[in-house]
């Protein structure tokens, strides 16, 4: 009965998102970087066997969630099928073939039944340390940024490749961590999979062809099904963002088809001296991310869905080709989806959200004792985000990461790795945009080195001169800042020296608010007064 | 009347829609089930310990002990229907409950909500002062801030306060000195972090004192109001508390602490399932709890339920994980997933049937209820597989309309899909059960277990439907279904100990590892959970310690258990290999011992409890005599996927011994257990139904 065959396949389905949500458990809870165990930056997928995504762990954030969906074809590609064995486990951290930063470790694990290739496992994961410069917006290209892995064996047959172990660590600041991290990310892949092989044989399956097939043209008539709610036409949109020491305009068409949403970057400025590039394929994860909020948040990710958005663009900061340096691309990267959705809101208008912070603010700290004194040394990697955007019938989330899928850290457990003290972390009066819906608020920061010691930061903030603007007559957000808390101003990007005793202050951006202030209910605006989210001498 | 010579126990659970009384008077059973009464709960509890007294010839002075557990506390969070609750937390850090992780619990969801603070920014006062993570102080508490702030607090119509400071779970003394200020300016009860959950992560920690505050008035209100009542009827028994972590407590330490009665109800339940294990001698076990609106998953090895330090409470969207707040007390650990009875299935934009985790509850109801309910649920599915007989549902208290279950499936699942009823009902019933499966696959990984060497425990009135098909899914080849199940968490609740578990985090690594200090923290840690046992046992104990360790730099710990003794600075090596070889337990493999990675110690946890005289376990009687069918129906057999003739039993009328070969359904009045093609069902002797595969038959 071919009714109860496709029920038995839908039920297939879900045990494979469960087998890649189990993966992803397994790397969060074994990582060593703060940035995936704490703030889940990561993200976990399996492929068939020609490398076409079919399920993703909903854990992850976009900029990896899509970019490793490409990235898996890179491995097939360069490593021909007759070196490939069970047991095998393969490893890059390159931008373009990865996921756009050298800190990204993506491994991918091609799944054999006996002898038989049946698919693939992938993950990645950010790291704190890659060697280099550190994790910064300084380098001038990308061999200044850190140790580069190219497509490789990190296992063969179940060996792990010491020789690479050994570069790796003669390479990075925190040897210990990067190689635990490495050991965690296969480990995931295993467990992918082992329950992989466990299902298939439950169910009475050889490969995944079949379910593969089911899934993706499912997928494809959902998606396609969408797509017909939407008007017809190409909408354009520019944007300003801080850059790093001058603007940088990002510029982006849209057209909606019948068969899918193209999206070009064409006039978008042309490739920075600095480490604030983005290689296209985190361009387009993004791009892809913000279509697919808006018209399919219910459709789950796969090769399929993906397909819908097709993604161009000429060599510029949106296409950096290799060896642009591309430390920073989440800080222009975060900012696509504002770029496109300001297309979109041409197209749709009423129904698209305001500008928010966009990009998260990061700050890496180097923490070392005062000369001549005892004390620790520590990498300690911040994740704080802005405000978002207002939406067309609700109040901007205040304090929230979007569109990056990460958390922060608890104070508590970053005041562990090093000495370092966050004198505070709470939500900042008076930066939402105003509006019928106002922003999400922004939040201040303030942090000492402990008692003889001092600091380096590495800055990677955005939204200091281009705050994010409302929309339908919505106000801006209020801008960023960083500074020392004596007053003196210090740059947005780039490394900066502290001296012990001195505390700098972050003042992160507020979201823009969504239609007309005047239109604002009377008891939402009593009620921001009372929370002091507008003070009284705003 | 004759006074029994066994003591009278009662238990009794409060619940969502009923409260049920089960009074043990040393091998009778008695159990009723009454409605919940929103407006005065102890009521019920009296009009149930009513009937059940009256059904065993006893009056409330015969009564030797009452335990307790109740969903008040829950709901009240839930429903945020607890006091205005002032937080008085560190200088820079006021908005630490409202900005939680920072993250979105749903990735695609623009228009996302997140949960509204229990405490809200008006409410929240920050006071200078400031102690670092290894516990020194880094700047003084501002004790005249404290002291104006007292005096303004007063009067404001405040019913409690809450106080968290920062790195309180390392030094206590600016909580402690905070709250003897307050206390000189306000009769309110004043709650503090470093007592209520010592542990790191101050969203998790402020957040649960905040819950513990805002629950209090209204908990300590109710157990007086529940002590008196007793009183006024004659009753001078103890009253106990079933806490979140499955053990008891007094009342003066649940008035204190009620936050720690959050999801007792289930505790009793995970209970109830472990006392059965062990009664069998059981080691693996899974306990599965199934009722109308969820369905409860626990996993029982030594006949201990597993417990967790966090978990979530009040999640507000579609059960997500991140939707609700967390609540950091030890408890007993269970996935909880929307599938019930009354789960409501549909159909999404990929042509996916999806169940729950909406539930049609009790009002309306399921499409085959007759009460205006319209859309399909597992029952209806459950009705159009054969599963349930429409004349015999709840003893015939309701008779279920089969054509209307035809018909909302029809409609909502089977046009869309274009599947006949009948396999539109089997996609419902194998979704549930893949959801339920899922669950408690990826529940037994993330503890390190494999689910196919469990035995199944299953109860609640949904579960002995839906048992047999999971344990094929999951592979499981033995599932017990007991007796007594429907208030299955009231007997647990006169299973359970007094115990108590006392945790506090102090980060400690093995490299220098400071034994003199991790012996104080271990005999304080002992002495409270000794404290709290002690109010209700005078016996011996049992004393449990549990070191959550991690390699330095990872951010999740694992639970290791260590011996209970002193320990000195050699000790590192050992408790380092106990690490590894757990840490190789849950992941695969430890890493190797070239690395210089450091290993670390978290938290401490030491649990105590009493002990009690155990009969001798029996084992499992996996043979017997078969029975021969007199009646046959048509149920659908999902492995093979049509409908198979099913041999109809009553269970009242099966015996220890006998022998049901399946296919078959064995009915009694509030359920009916499925056993399907590829398992037989052998009566225990205490009555319950052993569902064991075709190839374990001897």
């Amino acid at each position: 009965m071919s009714e109860i065959a496709d029920i038995r396949l839908q039920i297939m389905w879900n045990r494979l998102i469960s087998v890649v949500e189990e993966q992803a458990m397994t790397l969060l809870r074994t990582a060593f970087s703060p940035s995936v165990r704490e703030a889940g930056d990561l993200s976990a997928g399996v492929y068939d066997a020609r490398g076409a995504m079919l399920a993703q762990a909903v854990t992850g954030t976009p900029g990896h969630v899509n970019t490793m969906a490409e990235a898996v074809g890179h491995f097939i590609d360069q490593i021909p099928r007759e070196q490939m064995f069970p047991g095998d486990t393969y490893v890059t951290n390159d931008p373009w073939f990865g996921t756009g930063h050298l800190h990204d470790i993506t491994m991918v694990t091609p799944s054999f039944i006996g002898d038989r290739l049946i698919g693939y496992f992938a993950c990645t994961a950010h790291v704190v340390d890659v060697g280099g410069r550190g994790f910064g917006a300084d380098g001038q290209s990308v061999y200044e940024e850190g140790i580069q892995i190219p497509i490789m064996k990190f296992a063969e047959r179940g060996v792990v490749n010491q020789d690479l172990i050994r570069i790796v660590r003669a390479n990075v600041r925190q040897p210990d961590q990067l190689v635990g991290d490495l050991y965690s990310l296969a480990a995931c892949n295993d467990v992918g999979h082992r329950r992989l092989v466990e299902m298939l044989e439950e169910v009475g399956l050889d490969s995944l062809q079949t379910l593969g097939a089911f899934i993706l043209s499912r997928t494809h008539e959902a998606s396609i099904e969408r797509l017909r709610g939407l008007p017809r036409g190409r909408w354009t949109s520019e944007l300003i963002t801080d850059g790093y020491d001058r603007p940088i305009r990002l510029v982006a068409a849209v057209t909606i088809g019948d068969d899918g949403v193209a999206i070009d970057f064409d006039g978008s400025d042309p490739v920075s001296p600095y480490g604030i590039n983005v290689p296209i394929a985190y361009a387009r994860a993004y791009a892809t991310y913000a279509i697919k909020c808006l018209t399919a948040p219910d459709i789950p990710n796969n090769a399929a869905s993906l397909a819908l958005v097709t993604v161009t663009s000429p060599e510029n900061i949106l296409n950096a080709r290799r060896p642009a340096p591309v430390a920073l691309r989440h800080v222009i990267g975060h900012l696509v989806p504002d770029l496109i959705f300001g297309a979109l809101a041409q197209a749709l208008p009423g129904r698209i959200l305001a500008e928010g912070a966009g990009a998260l603010w990061n700050i890496h700290m180097s923490f070392r004792p005062v000369a001549g004194q005892a004390g620790r040394h520590a990498e300690v990697l911040m994740f704080n985000s802005g405000g978002m955007g207002a939406r067309p019938t609700l109040d901007g989330l205040s304090a929230t990461a979007f569109p990056s899928g990460v958390q922060t850290m608890p104070v508590e457990a970053t005041e562990q790795t090093g000495p370092i003290i966050v004198w505070r972390k709470e939500l900042r009066p008076d930066s939402a945009g105003d509006g019928e819906f106002r922003g999400g608020l922004g939040q201040i920061i303030e942090i000492e080195a402990m008692a003889g010691h001092e600091f380096k930061v590495s800055a990677m903030l955005d939204r200091i001169h281009s705050p994010a603007a409302g929309r339908h007559g919505g106000q801006a957000g209020a801008p960023g800042r960083i500074r020392r808390a004596d007053g003196t101003p210090l740059r947005g990007k780039g490394w900066q020296s502290i001296e012990a005793g001195q505390r700098i202050v972050l003042e992160l951006p507020g979201g823009g608010g969504f239609g007309d202030p005047a239109r604002r209910d009377p008891t939402a605006r009593a009620d921001d007064r009372r929370k002091g989210y507008v003070s009284d001498r705003s | 009347m004759n006074r029994p010579a066994m003591k009278a126990r009662v238990g009794a659970d409060i619940g969502g829609t009923f409260t049920d009384v089960v009074l043990d008077t040393g091998g009778a059973l008695h159990s009723t089930k009454v409605l919940t009464n929103y407006a005065a709960p102890e009521q019920a509890i009296f009009d149930g310990l009513a009937i059940v007294l009256a059904e065993a010839g006893l009056a409330i002075t015969d009564v030797d002990v009452l335990i307790h557990g109740t969903t008040l506390a829950t709901n009240a969070l839930i429903e945020r229907r607890g006091a205005r609750t002032a937080f008085v937390t560190s200088a820079g850090f006021r908005d630490v409950i409202e900005m939680r992780t920072e993250g979105r619990f749903a990735q695609y969801d623009i228009d996302l909500r997140l949960p509204t603070p229990l405490v809200p920014r008006e409410d929240r006062f920050p006071i200078g002062g400031r102690m670092a993570a290894n516990g020194d102080e880094l700047a003084p508490l501002d004790e005249a801030g404290l002291d104006t702030l007292g005096r303004a607090l007063a009067g404001q119509g405040f019913g409690a306060v809450a106080i968290g400071f920062l790195h309180a779970y390392a030094n206590p003394l600016h909580e402690q000195r905070a709250r003897s200020i307050l206390a000189a300016h306000l009769d309110l009860p004043i709650s503090i972090s470093s007592e209520v959950s010592p542990k790191m992560r101050e969203f998790e920690r402020f957040n649960t004192v905040c819950a513990n505050a805002y629950v209090r008035p209204l908990m300590a209100d109710y157990l007086l109001r529940l002590q008196s009542r007793l009183r006024q009827l004659g009753g001078h028994c103890p009253v106990y508390l079933i806490h979140s972590g499955g053990g008891l407590m007094s009342v003066e330490a649940a008035a204190q602490f009620p936050v720690r009665l959050v999801e007792s109800g289930p505790a009793g339940g995970a209970i109830f399932a472990a006392d059965i294990a062990r009664g069998f001698g059981l080691d693996e076990v899974v306990s599965y709890d199934m009722g109308g609106t969820t369905a409860k998953i626990c996993l029982i090895n030594d006949f201990a339920p597993r417990s967790a330090q966090v978990f979530e409470v009040a999640r507000t969207t579609r059960f997500a994980k991140g939707s609700g707040m967390p609540i950091s007390i030890p408890v007993i650990e269970m996935i909880e997933i929307g599938a019930g009875g009354g789960s409501i299935a549909s159909v999404d934009a990929m042509g996916r049937i999806q169940t729950g985790p909406e539930s049609a509850g009790s009002e309306p109801g399921p499409a085959s209820y007759g009460r205006s309910g319209e859309r399909p649920t597992i029952t209806d599915a459950d009705l159009l597989l054969g599963k349930i007989d429409a004349d015999n549902f709840a003893g015939g208290a309701i008779r279920l309309d089969l054509p209307a279950a035809e018909r909302a499936v029809r409609r909502d699942v089977g046009d869309r899909l274009n599947l006949a009823p009948g396999a539109a009902a089997f996609g419902i019933a194998e979704v549930v059960d893949e959801n339920m499966a899922n669950a408690a696959r990826v529940h037994a990984v993330e503890n390190g277990k494999d689910i196919a060497g469990h035995v199944m425990i299953a109860f609640g009135g949904a579960a002995p439907l839906h048992a047999a098909r999971m344990c094929e899914k999951l592979r499981v080849r033995q599932c017990l279904i007991p007796r007594g199940a429907g208030v299955g968490s009231a007997i647990g609740f006169l299973k359970a100990p007094f115990g108590y578990e006392a945790v506090a985090s102090r980060v400690t690594p093995l490299r220098g590892f400071d034994a003199d200090a991790v012996n104080t923290l271990l005999s304080d840690l002992k002495a409270r959970a000794e404290g709290f046992v002690r109010e209700g046992a005078e016996g011996p104990t049992r004393t449990e310690l549990l070191a959550f360790m991690r390699y330095a730099g990872q951010g999740w710990e694992i639970p290791v258990p260590i011996a209970d003794r002193i320990y000195g600075p050699a000790d590192a090596a050992e408790l380092g290999e106990r690490f590894r070889t757990q840490y190789a337990r849950f992941f695969g493999r430890a890493i190797d011992g070239q690395s210089g990675l450091d290993i670390e110690i978290v938290s401490w946890s030491v649990k105590v409890e009493d002990i009690r005289p155990r009969p001798e376990a029996r084992p499992l009687l996996s043979t017997g005599t078969p029975v021969t069918p007199a009646q046959f129906r048509q149920v659908f057999d999902p492995a093979s996927g049509r409908h198979l003739a099913s041999a109809v039993f009553e269970r009242e009328r099966l015996a220890a011994g006998d022998r049901v070969v399946g296919p078959a359904v064995i009915v009694e009045r509030e359920t009916s257990t499925i056993i399907t093609s590829s398992f037989d069902a052998v009566i225990q002797q205490d009555g319950a139904i052993l569902i064991v595969a075709r190839e374990l038959r001897a």
